[in-house]
């Protein structure tokens, strides 16, 4: 048991054993990639994460449907699941739905109709769309045969729109929000907490009393009290900006404190003062001596970021007060759910709960897998 | 240590007053004010309002004032008089509001804290003595799952099932009946049997952070030579984790109250929106909509006291319980 954090290490032995030569040398990056092929949870939710990202960055190729199309007869459909076989042929198909009056409480129900067999496809031709707005196609990943029977994987919204492709357009905004906010926080976090952590003194006391006294604000209610700042009539660009921006005020201060206990380590480290003695500069002193030697450290401390504040966008846009449709977010979905009533018949409406639930437990196993691995020694 | 307190207690009420101008900023900062909504609304149901009334009212309010002139009057009655202002939503004492609602949010979020207490010092402990167990497995799954499902959501879904499959059931803090009673024994003993569902919903999320501090700094203790010593001399092995490597990996759990409790306030206002508890949410969302402004920074500023009083209890706590803290 008390063997297993050194078997990367005896693993390089080995290689060096094979060696004829006799002796390799590992990266640091190499031994880090050593050590996280090991956490095998890890590997999954990164290959995971990795998949979340191209499936945004392609949503409208890998979603069956546009996600403003709506066929308000279909409102409120329930999940149609795919079936393989149609007679004991292979036919992936789905069954086509009709309504039904309930004699009881004569409300419409949905039942599925036997006769009604609706083919599906790889690479159909479906809706038009432009991929990142610039290439026109109407090539989907899968969906309907039939260009007017609905095709709804995960049900349809209030007014017939599908759920699964709306959740798949989500991602775009979704993960990036998280992304933008991350490379803000990420910005003040590592001037500010250098700053600290190199200058000290009274300049570094100044920084820490303002970290802490941010940190000691609940996030929650200021985020919420300056989304409700943005107004109602900006354009949806300027207010998914401003919403990351109002994200990462506060998670800089994290990062800022990792930065600067690191640079206060790495002072008293002897390549750092043989730098100095060799008389390096500053700037290069920062830039080829310290940084690279925590950059592992603080992509692992992004990767545990991300998921908060992704939760975030999507808590904010959930009351209403983050990003607004005709943006589709998560979040925004999620706002359709707001009611028990409403979840209660129609279930399938907490669908994009699930994706998140999905992204940020996949990012955090990676996230914590990294962590391992930052410090192969 | 009296030095280390007061310089401590100094830090708390600067803190304080930075979120104090924070909170009464930010409430500032949309555009127009309270007489800007009443004048619109005036104007939509009953026609002509004049522009000489409505500079009246802005005066008789003191909108038109400096905002260092708008921000004094507020904190000064707030520490001389304890008056937070006035409601103009609900046209009632903002003051009276938010002690109505602020002891509930701390009743939630303070027994949220001794669930994640009483949840995370077991399991953390438990996965630190028997690693690579299935217990430890176990619990860092549970961990990670109540970490990634937002606790909003987890809300929804525990009304979804109450609602599909237990009748109907509301979940609140108190049974009808004691709902506007005055306190008493029974109403206590009926918030305490209803306020473990919101409070598990609002721990969970911070549960899986402090097993694994808890499960690290116990791995790191029990690595250390002086634990192998006492091993070597024959000491029962539960005698052995209780006596030291226990207390000292207990300072963490002190300390992270800091960065927990601002956590499972936020986590408390959001599900308190959604399960329409009698606590702060609620009242805070409709503020800061309704552009209330004395009730919304009333809120903020006393949510973050409760918080940097909080803060301060753990450093103080930590600074008796180790040494090495206060001495620096």
């Amino acid at each position: 048991m008390e063997n297993y954090d050194m078997t990367p290490i005896s693993a390089t032995g080995s290689i060096v054993g094979e060696d004829s030569l006799g002796l390799e040398v590992a990266s640091q990056w190499k031994l880090m990639w050593w050590k996280f092929r090991k956490h095998k949870l890890a590997m999954v939710s990164g290959a995971l994460v990795i998949f979340f990202y191209i499936v945004a960055l392609f949503c409208e190729f890998f979603a069956p449907n546009v996600p403003t199309t709506y066929l308000d007869i279909y409102a409120t459909a329930p999940p149609q699941p795919i079936r393989l076989f149609y007679n004991g042929r292979w036919m992936p198909h789905v069954l086509g739905l009709k309504f039904d009056r309930d004699p009881i409480s004569l409300r419409k129900t949905w039942v599925t109709d036997e006769e009604d067999v609706v083919p599906i496809g790889l690479f159909v031709r479906g809706d038009p769309y432009r991929l990142w707005g610039l290439i026109p196609s109407d090539i989907h990943l899968f969906g309907s045969k039939e260009p007017d029977a609905p095709f709804y994987l995960l049900g349809a919204d209030m007014i017939g729109r599908d759920v699964f492709s709306r959740v798949i357009y989500s991602s775009r905004i979704s993960l990036t929000v998280g992304l933008v906010g991350m490379v803000i926080a990420l910005t003040i976090g590592i001037l500010l907490g250098g700053i600290s952590g190199l200058v000290g003194g009274a300049l570094d006391n100044i920084i820490q009393r303002v970290i802490e006294i941010l940190m000691s604000i609940p996030t929650l209610p200021v985020w919420l009290a300056l989304a409700a700042v943005v107004p109602i009539h900006w354009p949806a660009l300027r207010v998914y900006f401003m919403i990351s921006i109002i994200l990462s005020l506060v998670s800089w201060t994290g990062m800022a404190r990792v930065v600067r206990s690191k640079f206060l380590a790495l002072r008293e480290e002897d390549f750092v003062r043989a730098a100095i003695l060799d008389g390096c500069s500053q700037v290069r002193l920062i830039m080829k001596h310290m940084l690279p030697s925590f950059m592992s450290h603080i992509i692992a401390s992004v990767t545990l970021w991300i998921p908060g504040l992704i939760l975030g966008e999507t808590a904010l846009s959930f009351l209403g007060l983050g990003l607004r449709p005709p943006v589709v977010s998560w979040g925004v979905m999620l706002q359709d759910s707001q009611k028990v009533a409403v979840i209660a018949r129609y279930p399938w409406l907490l669908a994009p709960g699930a994706a998140v639930f999905l992204v940020v437990l996949a990012l955090n196993f990676l996230g914590d897998g990294l962590r391992d691995a930052a410090d192969p020694y | 240590m009296w030095k280390y307190l007061l310089r401590r207690s100094l830090y708390a009420i600067f803190t304080v007053w930075v979120i104090s101008i924070l909170a009464f900023a930010v409430i500032q900062l949309p555009p127009g004010d309270y007489v800007t909504d009443l004048v619109n609304q005036l104007r939509s149901q009953a026609g002509e309002v004049s522009p000489e009334w409505e500079a009246r009212m802005r005066a008789m309010y003191g909108f038109d004032d400096p905002f260092i002139v708008q921000y004094w009057k507020w904190i000064r009655n707030i520490i001389f008089r304890g008056e937070f202002g006035y409601s103009f939503f609900y046209r009632r004492d903002a003051g009276v509001m938010i002690m109505e609602r602020l002891p509930m949010s701390f009743a939630l979020s303070f027994s949220s804290l001794m669930f994640v207490w009483a949840v995370a010092l077991p399991i953390g402990f438990y996965s630190a003595v028997r690693r690579y167990s299935m217990v430890d497995y176990f619990a860092s799954f549970i961990g990670f799952f109540g970490m990634s499902i937002p606790n909003f959501l987890l809300a929804l879904m525990v009304l979804f099932f109450t609602y599909k499959y237990m009748g109907g059931a509301v979940i609140g803090l108190f049974s009808e009946e004691y709902a506007n009673a005055p306190w008493s024994w029974g109403k206590f003993m009926d918030l305490m049997s209803n306020i473990w569902v919101p409070m598990i919903i609002i721990g969970i999320s911070s549960t899986a952070g402090l097993i694994r501090t808890m499960r690290a700094n116990l791995l790191d203790e029990l690595n250390k030579p002086y634990v192998e010593t006492a091993r070597a001399k024959g000491l029962s092995e539960a005698r052995l984790l209780i006596k030291y490597p226990l207390r000292h990996a207990l300072n963490p759990f002190i300390s992270t109250i800091g960065w927990m409790l601002p956590g499972l306030v936020s986590g408390e206002t959001i599900v308190s929106m959604v399960l329409n508890l009698p606590t702060s949410g609620p009242v805070l969302f409709n503020a800061l909509i309704r552009q209330d402004q004395y009730v919304a920074a009333g809120f903020i500023l006393m949510l973050s006291t409760l918080t940097v009083i909080g803060t301060f209890i753990s450093d103080v706590a930590l600074a008796w319980v180790d040494p090495r803290i206060r001495l620096q």
